[in-house]
């Protein structure tokens, strides 16, 4: 068992805190910064958004955070030449999310292999469709031993997610509401889709995102789950901040 | 109507998962799944329903006014030395083919008890022609419009709204139809239930390609049997359309894909040529990658980004191509040109000075070409004029030719 992702659930059960950051924001050079103050100030996951012009579902404040990402000049080149010797400092378990136009452009197995040479431990594309990655992509990344997490909603059909979580390797990443990221509907109507995915028992650990935002939110998310993913009210926050290492302590310090 | 027909081993028509060759599919994100897989599972079962079919025969006759003429055209044909007949879309009740897929579509909504309507639209005649089913259904209707089309389209924006759509400025990105079309689809994912999508070209993910060209293949149903009456064969030698997505041009060519004899040609944006840097001719510059859930060719930068395409049209102002389109061109079915901004103008001009009709900017792309194919003089040309010119008008005139500026 060698994926951090899975050591980390081996290990913690409860409460895990994901936190999504752009790659190359606010400025080129904050991709490692941003990620070390991540994990100096206790976060268990890393989740680096490889930023893309066209990001179908993400809202205003992430589509924003690409926008500037891409014009700071963040590739996926520059971004695997930011993280060549990161594995030196950072040891929580880190996995790029991303759309998959960039990535089949780089090549498939050019990025997974590159992605385990760094030391990536996990990837999530939410437009990689689950038929496809069954046929053509999966012995690619499980030869680099990398995780490819997968989505639920709460549309998704219990037949659907068994056969997500028997594809899925990490975790699933089960989304609070139909909705693109940042979309403030309230998590208080999805006690009931969070019970019914507790009851399913999954193979797979799960982990709430979107609509997450404060200790409140975290905790009403995390009742039935093993923790959760916050990625646009940390990107508020780094837009925000005159210092970015004390942003983010004091945000992490706002939600545990 | 054919439109349910069955294409199954055709190697043009879609296959059972929704690819064309190796371009089209359904790259979506779990969000979208339950929406875009009712349709898939749906729409083959509704098309094919004798009530469906009455009620879109009966729509397109009466209220669209099809069949549209197929006109000869005789002062161009003198000029371009070939027998050349004008497909009048732009004499449909709002003025362009969309309304052909917007009225089959708001039939489909309904049978799938969908309330609301959301469109993404470019030139306008889209969200129009979706407005215009949302009225004649009474559903509630938001179109998604690229900021810079609200404003080099504004004719278009005021009927959507007379029609008493919505119109939702989009602003991230180049604000044209690609970004419309972000909009609409983020918009779907927060609506997941009550919500259809009418999605205006033939791309997008599996099955709007297929659905939207069976809609607009009513386009070809009827040229075929016209051509029979006014030349007493079925086939022309050549078809002719301008590509943004590519529904009118998917409609044009749909039932003469398995007629070899048939030569399709594709008319894509230019812009200020192709490689001018500002250009929409996805063909020529566009690599595999996928645009709106589709695996198609598409105008990219080196690291996967999306380009930021250009034409003076807005209707064609689009970085992908319909995945039929893009398999087309791959097996060399049909021949891709393109015209430039100037070419598309001087061939409006040319058409009405000729004919008396005045084209939509997107149509003239498809005129400008007659000049450059070498057609002998007993060839039978049909040109898809996709729309009327009424929403161009102020491009029209501001670059008409001796204007100086001050009798606008
Ligand atoms: C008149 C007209 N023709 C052509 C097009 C291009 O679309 P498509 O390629 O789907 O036919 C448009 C799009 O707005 C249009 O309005």
């Amino acid at each position: 068992m060698s994926n951090r992702i899975d050591q980390l659930f081996a290990g913690k059960r409860k409460g895990v805190l994901n936190i999504y950051c752009t790659a190359g924001f606010p400025e080129l050079n904050d991709t490692l910064p941003v990620m070390k103050a991540l994990q100096q100030y206790g976060t268990d996951i890393i989740e680096l958004g490889m930023p893309f012009s066209d990001p179908l579902a993400d809202g205003p404040v992430i589509q924003d955070s690409s926008t500037r990402a891409i014009s700071n000049g963040m590739s996926l080149r520059v971004l695997f030449e930011q993280l060549k010797n990161f594995r030196e400092d950072i040891h929580v378990p880190v996995l790029l999310m991303g759309y998959l136009n960039p990535v089949l452009l780089y090549g498939i197995e050019n990025f997974c292999k590159k992605c385990a040479e760094v030391g990536v431990d996990g990837v999530i594309l939410p437009d990689l469709p689950m038929d496809e990655y069954e046929s053509e992509y999966r012995p690619v990344f499980e030869k680099y031993g990398l995780h490819l997490v997968f989505l639920v909603t709460p549309e998704t059909s219990e037949e659907r997610i068994r056969k997500i979580d028997s594809v899925s390797k990490g975790f699933i990443y089960a989304v609070s509401s139909s909705s693109t990221t940042g979309t403030d509907k309230d998590m208080g109507h999805q006690q009931a889709y969070f019970e019914r995915l507790e009851a399913l028992q999954l193979k797979n650990p799960v982990l709430i995102g979107f609509g997450i935002k404060d200790k409140a939110t975290f905790d009403a998310a995390t009742v039935h789950s093993n923790g959760g993913v916050i990625g646009t009210a940390f990107i508020r926050a780094l837009e925000k901040a005159t210092n970015l290492d004390s942003a983010i302590q004091q945000f992490i310090a706002g939600v545990k | 109507m054919k439109i349910a027909g069955n294409t199954f081993g055709s190697k043009y028509h879609v296959d059972e998962k929704g690819f064309y060759g190796r371009f089209g599919g359904a790259y979506i994100p779990e969000m979208l799944y339950p929406n875009v897989e009712e349709l898939q599972r749906n729409y083959l079962a509704i098309l094919r329903e004798p009530g469906f079919q009455e009620e879109f025969d009966q729509l397109l006759r009466d209220y669209v006014g099809r069949p549209s003429p197929l006109y000869f055209a005789k002062r161009l044909s003198e000029k371009y030395k070939a027998k050349i007949y004008l497909k009048r879309e732009d004499l449909n009740h709002t003025g362009a083919h969309k309304v052909n897929n917007t009225i089959g579509q708001i039939l489909l909504a309904k049978r799938l008890g969908k309330t609301r309507i959301i469109a993404e639209t470019g030139a306008g005649q889209h969200g129009v022609a979706t407005a215009t089913v949302c009225a004649l259904m009474g559903l509630e209707c938001v179109v998604y419009m690229g900021s810079i089309d609200i404003k080099r389209q504004a004719p278009n924006v005021a009927r959507m709204k007379m029609l008493g759509a919505t119109v939702v400025p989009a602003t991230s990105g180049s604000q044209t139809l690609k970004d419309a079309c972000n909009e609409a689809i983020r918009d779907w994912i927060n609506n997941p239930v009550n919500t259809h999508y009418i999605l205006g070209t033939a791309a997008g993910p599996h099955p709007y390609p297929d659905m939207v060209t069976r809609f607009q293949s009513v386009i070809s149903e009827e040229i075929k049997k016209q051509l029979l009456e006014k030349t007493g064969r079925e086939n022309p030698d050549y078809v002719m359309a301008c590509i943004g997505g590519g529904s009118n041009a998917a409609g044009a060519y749909y039932h003469f894909l398995d007629e070899p004899g048939v030569k399709l040609i594709a008319i894509e944006a230019g812009g200020k040529g192709v490689h001018s840097g500002h250009s929409a001719a996805t063909t020529q510059l566009g690599k595999l990658g996928i645009i709106h859930a589709s695996k198609t060719l598409l105008m990219q930068t080196e690291d996967g980004q999306i380009t930021e395409p250009y034409s003076i049209s807005a209707g064609l102002d689009y970085p992908g191509i319909g995945p039929l389109h893009a398999h087309l061109y791959e097996t060399g079915r049909a021949t891709f040109l393109n015209a430039t901004d100037d070419e598309a103008l001087a061939a409006a001009y040319e058409l009405t000075r000729l004919e008396g009709i005045i084209p939509a900017l997107e149509s003239s792309h498809a005129l400008a070409k007659l000049g450059q194919v070498a057609f002998k003089p007993d060839d039978v040309v049909v040109v898809c004029l996709s729309g009327r010119g009424d929403k161009d008008m102020e491009t029209y005139i501001r670059n008409l030719p001796g204007n100086t500026g001050d009798n606008v």
